[in-house]
Formats: structure tokens, C-alpha cells, sequence
């Protein structure tokens, strides 16, 4: 091994990458449409933020009694009740509705857990009306689409269009696929998801701009290669600085995932996989649109849609 | 661009020595702290809800009852300048959130829609027309008035501000440690009390309205007689609060309100050494006092709060001067508490707490300790990672993150924002993004080495290349921060606020502490190759 470590990998990288892309829309198409169905089966799993509701984080002497809570929670007034662990297994959550959706209702609820589980500790408390949590939802998703449409305009500034909706296709790839995973697993999708949807989509745009970069130096450069060419050549010479970042970045959250407890867990897990996904969809979606699509390069005429056959 | 211009090496000593300076406060124990001389930063990270404990509520103004008491207001008037004109009408009432009104003589109802049209509503700079009421003649000898849209926003947003003003005043009473209360949109206010764990005394102290309103008495016919069932229209029957019991019949029209007085305080009354609360008016409220007083000597009005009559003192000489006192039943305890809620002042509208979030301080202590493992675990698996991988660079970009880390968290503290636990979240992806610019550099540099160039060149053009895609990138980052901060509410907010820090200090020590220290290390070793090469 030689020091620094860096050194032990190769100077140059030789690997076909584009030559992957038809295997990789197949897999990109399969998941996306996995996503979609989990959706339209299961759909995501919404926490009180924007469902409304009330949400209770309680603490048990011992074991947390969830069946007896469970049993409780409708005699206290709540409809609708959930109780689920939470963390340890002292601590349980529970979410229910009331029947006006008032404070006053679920503090009243509380009141009767209190009295009927003296010994258990509240930890948390959120009441969510039904009007702000329409709301959360409206500038939630409003949040989402607008960071997609502010990103396509500054690539568009800084590139082409192709790479713009390139980078725009890629994203919403990440996004529908994180969606997916958090509908699969049903995760609770609350404000903070959005908040981890937007880092994903954030970091993603991240990896598109350094994909585009190296792109757009290497078309200058290589102004006859045919683009498939150029676009291998630019992901091999990226290839090391993809490594070592995702690498890091996951390595940094590691510790999130495993030691930031049951609520940054969810956050953390999904940012992990966006930072994947992320990596992934700009070699895989993001370029395979450009080299469909072409590009303009220099004075010449746009890249004819044709294979080229020079291999690296 | 590898030469070491003066302000680079400035930028970087400067920002190590802010960042230290304005990070020291969250580290020194607060006896340290006071002792030290009053130009020294003291400011702390400002721990979210969810990191400290404590409740947060967000209470909405009820615009439909703004809405309904300025009818009601509306109504009276009109009822009162036709009556005052002898113009005979019928079906006076609010349709569809309009007052409509029926003129018994078609001859009349143009005089009686001039007349409308000058006495009612009130100068709205502005709205069309000028006034915050809009007259129709719509046929069948009826008149309608409506508010126009700008009125009842105006009104509304009056409203928050005012409530804002006396939750503070109430909230200042409770002794609650250092409160915030900020408005949120139109018609919301946000209250956030760290430590407090049950919300109940503060939503009971906020949510009371303290309305407070001067109503004469309507005397036509007894109390006892309305309410076996002849209330008189424009006039209502209100019960008497515990102390003072009975019932009133008292007329819908306020007088004056509570948002009209400015000053309030209990005294004894110099000739029967009784408790009794002293107020004063502002110009307004002592204009329709006076007046309301001149005509109605000798008659009682109802001093009116939440809707119950307090007392219903009889007005025996006519009150002009703008001030006066409220004679009653009063003991010193009572008329001070009256004093105390006349001063504060009324909530203009009621409040309904719509979203309320408490986390308990117990809760928020094990956050603290999760969120600054993980981030102590991420940062040094960042710093053995990029130390293994690029060796003495890597440790040059590790002292760029330290550097970072410490700069993040002093502009924090120094902006008071808050930092929440999704935000430490934010941080960690921060600090692995930030790494990513001096990979980059790195790998630019190690591309223009292996082609060939000499180390100097390699580092010059290395930086110059990367910092293109640096800066490209790190703006989408902002981007999605800013919209964060625009859309989110909360965590969300703080979360996104901590990426933006972040992006902007991440930019400075990738690129330029680096290259400070690259360029010191350069000049004294004059390498043939560069350590990653």
C-alpha cells in the first residue's frame, strides 16, 4: 500500500460506462415503476404534520404497555388511534384524532392517559389542526416542485436546456425513488421527509453540476470524439472524486443512522440513499438523456443520435 | 492563484480567529462568561424546541368574529342614523355577511342612501371609494352595505399586531423565561416558550380574550321582562360575572372598547376611601365616551368582559375629559386585577391554538447528546478518511473543516438562528459536502500532475478548474436551502438555515484556507512532486 492512500488508485480509469445504460434504464424503469405502485397500493405513510392529529411520546416505568394502551386511548376519547414502539422498548407513540381536532380535546386525552398511567412519563406532545396541516402539505410539496424548477433554470443558465432537463429527469428519478422507498417501508413522511427530500434532491443537483462540468470542458476539448466517447472519458476521469465523496458523505452520516436515535433516523436513511441514487442517476439517467438527445457543441451542428463503436 | 495574497492569509486568520472568539461561548461556563468585559461575544447556539424542550404554539385570530363584531358595530349604525333622520325601515339584518335594510317609503330611499352613505363606515385610505363600506341599492326599496375586502384585511391585520402586543404583556406577567412571539402570515402568531413542559397556563393566560367593552344599558323594559322573551331589538341580555350576578339588558353597540383606553390603574376614591379603577382614553374613545355620557346622564351602561357585565356603575356627571373611574363592588384585589387586564388590553379577536408542540427538556437533553455524537462520529470519520486518502493535503483540508465547523457555529450563535436537530443532520451532510470541494481540487490537481505539469502549475490550475464546479454546485445547494427556509416552518426552517451557513463557510475554507495553507507549506518545502501525485 502506498501513502497517502490515494495514490493506490489507478491513474486512469477504462470503463465503458455507457455501455451499462441500457441495463440501467431497464433497472431505473423497473424501480420507478415499483415506486408507483407502492404508491398507488400503499401510499406514504403521512405523520400528523400533514394528516392533523395528535401525537403523544410516552415513557414507561419497564416494558411500554401497548396493548393497554391501545385498549385505553378509544375510552379516553381519541378516534383512530395508533400506539407503535418508539426507540426503546419503554417508549411507545401514539397518534389519534379527536373528534373537533381542538387542543383542548387532546390535552383532555392526555389528561385521561395521566391519570390512568400514573407512572408514565410524557415526552412529547404535537397537536396538529386540520388547517395547518392542509397547509404543511400545500407548501410542502410546493417547496419540492419549485427547487426542481429554480435548479432546471440555473443549469439552463449555466449549460444547455439538454443538460437542464437532464439534470431536471435525473432528479425527479431520485425523487420518485426516494418517495418509493419511503412508501415501501412506510417511514412516516412528515415535514422533516421534505426537509431530507429537498438535501436528496440538493446533493443530487450537486452531482449533475460536477457530471456537467467535466462534460462540458471535455466537449470542448475533445471537439470531433463522438459524444459516448467523450462522456465515458469524462466519467472515468471523474470516477475517483465520485468515490471518495459518496464514501465520505455516507461514512459521515453512518453515525446519524446508527446513534441519532428514532427521529433522526428517517432523515439520515433517506438522505444515505439519496446520496446513492443521486451518484447513480447522474451517470445513469442524466448523461443517457444527453447522449440521446445530443448536444450542441461549438460552431458545429448538433451530435447525430448515432452508436458510436470507438471504444476508450 | 497560488500565490499567497495578503487578504487571503487576512481572510483566513481573521475567519480562525471569529470563528474561535464567537464559538468560545458555547464551551465557557456561564460564571466565565459574565466575568468577562462587556465587548467579548456571549451569545450561545440558540437550541431549537426539539433540542432544549419546551412548547411552542401557534394561535390563529378568528377573523369570522372580527368579522361579526364589526357588523354588529355596522348595524347599530345604521339603525341609529335612520332613527336619528325619522326615515321608517324594516328587515334591518346581515345577509350573506352584508347588512341589508328595507326603506318602508320608496320616496325615502334615495335621501336614506346619501344619508348611509355619509354616516356609515370610516375613512380607508386606499379602498375604492375611500371608505371601508361599499353601498348598493340592489331593488325592492333595500339598501345593502358591505366591508370591502381591504377593510376587514386591514383589520385583521391590525388585529395580530395588537394581540401580538398584549400576549407579550400577559406572557411578561406569567414570568415564562425569554418567550418569543413572532407573527406568521396573515392572521397567525407563533409563541414559543423554551423550558416551559405543559402549555396549559400559558394557552389559558393567551387564550382568554380580556374583551372588554362600555355598553349602556337598555332601560326601555326591565331585564326580568326580556327575558321572558321581549328583548328589544338592538339589545341583548347578558349575564352578570360571578361576583356580580343578575342579568342585564344591555344594548349590542359598544360604546367604547379596550383597545380605546390607554391607561388604567387602581386608586381609592378620595371621598369614600373605596377600591376603585381609574382610566384614561385616547382621543378617540374620549370623544364617544364624552358624548355617550352627555346624552345619557343619569342612565347606567354595563362595563362588559368576555361577554358577562362586570359592573353597570350609573353615570352621574358627564365624562369629557378622557379619563374617569369605575366605581363597583370592587375590593382592592379586584380592582387591581381589572387595572391590570384594562392595561394589557383586550385581544381584539379570539385566539384558537391551532398547532401546539411540546418536547420535554428531558427529551431535548437526549437530542442534544444523540445529534453531537453523531456529529462528533461523522466529523472525525471525515477527517480519518481524508487524511488516509490524501495525506498531508488531506490534513490540510482537515484543518480547512475544523476551521469550518468552528465558523458555522460561531455565525449561528452570533445570528441567533436556531439550530435544530434535523439541523444537525444538515450540519454532517454540510461538513461531507464541504470535504467534496477539496476533492475535487485534489483530483484536479492529481489530472494536471499526472499530464505533466509542475507542482505549481499543477496546484494553480487544479484550484482554478475545480473552483468552477465548486461554486456552480454549492449555489444548487443554496437554492434548495433558501426554499427550505421559505416553505418550511420550525425544524425545517432551522434545518435549512444551518445548510446556508454552511454552504457559504464551506466555500471559503475549501478554497481559500487551503490554499493559505498549501501555499505556506509550498514556500517552505519546495517539493519536486505533490504528496498526492
Amino acid at each position: 500500500m502506498h501513502w497517502p492512500f490515494i495514490r493506490n488508485l489507478p491513474r486512469e480509469f477504462h470503463i465503458d460506462f455507457v455501455r451499462l445504460a441500457p441495463a440501467a434504464a431497464v433497472l431505473s424503469a423497473l424501480l420507478i415503476v415499483g415506486s408507483i405502485g407502492s404508491f398507488v397500493v400503499q401510499g406514504l405513510n403521512f405523520g400528523i404534520d400533514f394528516r392533523g392529529g395528535t401525537l403523544l411520546e410516552v415513557q414507561a416505568k419497564g416494558v411500554a404497555p401497548l396493548a393497554e394502551l391501545r385498549r385505553a386511548l378509544p375510552a379516553a376519547g381519541a378516534h383512530d388511534a395508533q400506539v407503535q414502539a418508539f426507540g426503546s422498548p419503554d417508549s411507545a407513540m401514539l397518534r389519534f384524532r379527536t373528534e373537533h381536532e381542538n387542543v383542548q380535546e387532546a390535552q383532555a386525552v392526555k389528561e385521561h392517559l395521566a391519570a390512568r398511567f400514573p407512572d408514565m412519563q410524557f415526552k412529547r406532545m404535537e397537536v396538529v389542526g386540520p388547517k395547518v396541516s392542509g397547509e404543511l402539505m400545500t407548501s410542502g410539496f410546493m417547496a419540492l416542485g419549485i427547487a426542481l424548477l429554480l435548479m432546471l433554470a440555473y443549469i439552463w443558465f449555466r449549460f444547455q436546456l439538454q443538460f437542464g432537463l437532464g439534470a431536471v429527469v435525473a432528479v425527479f428519478h431520485d425523487v420518485i425513488l426516494t418517495l418509493g422507498l419511503l412508501s415501501v417501508t412506510q417511514i412516516e413522511f412528515s415535514m422533516t421527509s421534505i426537509a431530507a427530500l429537498l438535501t436528496v434532491i440538493g446533493y443530487s443537483m450537486n452531482e449533475k453540476v460536477i457530471t456537467f462540468d467535466r462534460l462540458r470542458e471535455n466537449l470542448r476539448k475533445y471537439k470531433t470524439a463522438p459524444l459516448r466517447e467523450v462522456i465515458n472519458r469524462s466519467e472515468n476521469e471523474r470516477l475517483s472524486r465520485t468515490l471518495i465523496t459518496g464514501s465520505t458523505a455516507i461514512l459521515a452520516l453512518a453515525g446519524a443512522i446508527f446513534l441519532g436515535g428514532p427521529v433522526l433516523f428517517p432523515l439520515v436513511s433517506t438522505m444515505v440513499f439519496g446520496i446513492i441514487i443521486g451518484t447513480y442517476s447522474s451517470i445513469y439517467v442524466a448523461l443517457p438523456i444527453i447522449l440521446l438527445w445530443g448536444v450542441k457543441r461549438g460552431d458545429e451542428p448538433a451530435e447525430p443520435l448515432k452508436p458510436a463503436n470507438v471504444r476508450p | 492563484m497560488m500565490k499567497l495574497s495578503r487578504w487571503k492569509v487576512t481572510a483566513t486568520l481573521l475567519s480562525v480567529i471569529f470563528g474561535i472568539l464567537f464559538s468560545l461561548p458555547n464551551v465557557l461556563p456561564q460564571s466565565t462568561l459574565d466575568a468577562l468585559p462587556g465587548v467579548f461575544p456571549k451569545q450561545k447556539l440558540n437550541l431549537g424546541l426539539d433540542l432544549q424542550g419546551g412548547s411552542s404554539l401557534l394561535l390563529e385570530v378568528d377573523t369570522n368574529a372580527l368579522r361579526a363584531e364589526k357588523l354588529t358595530n355596522l348595524i347599530e349604525d345604521v339603525r341609529k342614523t335612520l332613527r336619528e333622520e325619522q326615515i321608517p325601515f324594516t328587515d334591518l339584518a346581515t345577509v350573506d355577511g352584508e347588512v341589508s335594510v328595507r326603506i318602508t317609503d320608496p320616496g325615502q330611499l334615495g335621501q336614506a342612501a346619501n344619508l348611509l352613505r355619509k354616516a356609515v363606515g370610516t375613512a380607508l385610505p386606499g379602498a375604492a371609494g375611500g371608505r371601508d363600506v361599499n353601498l348598493s341599492t340592489p331593488g325592492d326599496q333595500r339598501i345593502r352595505i358591505a366591508f370591502v375586502p381591504e377593510a376587514l384585511n386591514t383589520e385583521a391585520s391590525a388585529a395580530v399586531a395588537q394581540s401580538i402586543e398584549i400576549i407579550r404583556r400577559r406572557v411578561d406577567e406569567l414570568g415564562t423565561r425569554e418567550p418569543t412571539i413572532l407573527r406568521q402570515g396573515v392572521n397567525r402568531i407563533i409563541v414559543q416558550a423554551p423550558g416551559e413542559s405543559d402549555p396549559q397556563r400559558l394557552r389559558d393566560v393567551i387564550g382568554k380574550t380580556a374583551k372588554l367593552t362600555f355598553q349602556m344599558v337598555d332601560d326601555s323594559v326591565s331585564a326580568q321582562e326580556a327575558a321572558a322573551g321581549r328583548v328589544p331589538p338592538g339589545s341583548v341580555l347578558m349575564q352578570g360575572d360571578e361576583k356580580e350576578g343578575g342579568i342585564y339588558l344591555v344594548r349590542r353597540r359598544a360604546l367604547v372598547d379596550g383597545g380605546m383606553l390607554t391607561d388604567a390603574q387602581m386608586r381609592f376614591d378620595q371621598q369614600t376611601g373605596q377600591p376603585v379603577v381609574t382610566f384614561r382614553f385616547n382621543g378617540q374613545g374620549a370623544r364617544r365616551f364624552g358624548d355617550a355620557t352627555s346624552q345619557n346622564v343619569g342612565k347606567m351602561f354595563a362595563i362588559v368582559l368576555d361577554g358577562k357585565v362586570i359592573s353597570a356603575p350609573r353615570i352621574i356627571n358627564p365624562i369629557t375629559g378622557g379619563s374617569g373611574q369605575i366605581t363597583g363592588n370592587f375590593t382592592e384585589q379586584t380592582a387591581n386585577d381589572l387595572a391590570v387586564l384594562l392595561r394589557a388590553g383586550a385581544l381584539p379577536a379570539p385566539l384558537e391554538v391551532i398547532e401546539q408542540r411540546t418536547v420535554g427538556a428531558e427529551l431535548g437533553a437526549d437530542a442534544v447528546r444523540s445529534g453531537a455524537i453523531s456529529l462528533a462520529i461523522g466529523g472525525v470519520a471525515i477527517i480519518v478518511f481524508i487524511v488516509l486518502a490524501y495525506g498531508l493535503f488531506g490534513t490540510f483540508a482537515a484543518l480547512a473543516l475544523v476551521t469550518n465547523v468552528l465558523l458555522i457555529i460561531a455565525l449561528m450563535s452570533m445570528t441567533q438562528a436556531t439550530l435544530t436537530f434535523p439541523g444537525i443532520a444538515g450540519l454532517i451532510l454540510t461538513l461531507a459536502v464541504a470535504v467534496d470541494a477539496n476533492v475535487l481540487i485534489y483530483e484536479r490537481v492529481r489530472d494536471e500532475a499526472h499530464g505533466g505539469r509542475t507542482p505549481i502549475m499543477a496546484l494553480e490550475t487544479g484550484y482554478r478548474r475545480a473552483l468552477v464546479s465548486i461554486i456552480d454546485a454549492n449555489i444548487t445547494s443554496a437554492i434548495s436551502a433558501l426554499i427550505m427556509f421559505q416553505f418550511g416552518s420550525g425544524p425545517i426552517r432551522g434545518f435549512a438555515w444551518t445548510l446556508l451557513i454552511g454552504v457559504i463557510t464551506s466555500v471559503f475554507t475549501a478554497v481559500i484556507i487551503t490554499q493559505v495553507l498549501i501555499g505556506w507549506w509550498f514556500r517552505r518545502v519546495k517539493p519536486k512532486t505533490l504528496p498526492i501525485e
